[in-house]
């Protein structure tokens, strides 16, 4: 099947998609990375470090937003010393009282983002900082409007993963041969928008969970925005439990069968 | 259109198709051995697109890139970044 994702450095084609000629000249783009957080209290200062490191390596101007979502372990805390020692410019946080779900928390941390360009992960050590320089140098090349890590192309892969890894890729399989996204990885989390396409995919996004992770891409296609693809490793869970259960799985089944419905 | 309603059309349009031939409605008058295979042509393709599948997935579970270096180097990583940490005076 024709695919519509960048992979190996050419041109994306022309599209009506939104342009932010400010942000073009070197040394006026800002990264804001968004880190909804619950209960990541031993992970938070090791992402933020990370993420601290691969920055100043590669002289890109940025900034963390940690929006925890009322975290009863102590997350804010360990947030509030980061803080400290980073500085309120480089650390930002915007917490929430309750759980109150990852797309909410996109929006809220956005609202309060100063960079041009947007970045989701995971905080919890599966996602690596060290691909965002990647992320950024792949932007540029192709000037996408997002650009995407996949763990199924290149030399992306999984850390991990044993049955796990048998049902996310027959999952993903099915996500190719229902949505033809032009995407090889449709569930992936660690993403760079830039922050109109984001606001402007935030707005049509209805699913819940991280069905809204495959939604967002979904929703880029069809409104013509250009998709580059980086190839990272996933390190699953370092520290805290993980979360893949048969309730999951039906939540995906079913938010893959309303996208195929309803997109 | 949404996906659904293109594997819908699709399917349907091909449906049409096979039936216009196996009833021969468009007069071409061939032979038996012709019509033999038109009629189970339907399932000869599911099984064939079935099998393909199968051995799509298999092939990708197989190549499935298993980052052992990454795991290394992240817990490499956190080790360092734990002690720096604890120097510029957090405590968990």
């Amino acid at each position: 099947m024709a695919s519509h994702s960048d992979i190996s450095g050419s041109a994306g084609s022309q599209r009506r998609g939104v342009k932010n000629p400010a942000a073009q000249a070197t040394g006026t783009d800002k990264y804001s990375v968004l880190l909804p957080t619950y209960n990541e209290r031993e992970n938070l200062p090791l992402i933020v470090w990370l993420l601290v490191k691969s920055f100043e390596e590669s002289g890109n101007n940025y900034e963390i937003i940690v929006i925890d979502d009322g975290s009863p372990d102590g997350t804010q805390e360990v947030a509030q010393q980061l803080e400290k020692i980073y500085g309120p410019d480089k650390i930002l946080l915007r917490p929430r009282a309750k759980k109150l779900g990852l797309g909410t928390a996109y929006i809220h941390g956005m609202q309060h983002a100063t960079g041009n360009f947007i970045i989701i992960m995971d905080a919890d050590l599966s996602h690596h900082p060290k691909f965002i320089p990647e992320f950024i140098r792949k932007q540029k090349e192709g000037n996408f409007d997002i650009v995407s890590g996949t763990r199924y192309k290149g030399n992306g892969g999984v850390y991990g993963w044993d049955l796990k890894r048998k049902i996310i890729r027959a999952a993903n399989f099915l996500t190719q041969i229902l949505l033809r996204p032009g995407v090889s990885d449709l569930t992936g989390s660690f993403r760079l928008y830039r922050k109109e396409v984001l606001q402007k995919l935030m707005e049509k996004c209805v699913s819940k969970g991280y069905v809204f992770q495959m939604e967002m891409i979904v929703r880029a296609r069809q409104l013509n925005f250009t998709i580059g693809e980086v190839p990272i490793s996933f390190v699953d869970r370092v520290y805290g439990e993980s979360k893949l259960g048969g309730n999951e799985i039906v939540s995906f089944l079913k938010g893959l069968l309303t996208l195929f419905a309803t997109t | 259109m949404t996906k659904l309603g293109q594997w819908m059309s699709t399917l349907l349009a091909l449906m049409l198709i096979w039936l216009c031939l196996v009833q021969d409605l468009l007069n071409l008058g061939y032979s038996q051995k012709v019509h033999d295979v038109l009629v189970p042509l339907p399932v000869y393709l599911l099984v064939t697109a079935g099998s393909y599948s199968l051995a799509t997935l298999g092939l990708r579970l197989a190549s499935f890139n298993d980052c052992e270096e990454a795991a290394q180097e992240l817990f490499l990583q956190i080790q360092e970044a734990q002690a720096d940490l604890a120097s510029k005076g957090l405590k968990l």
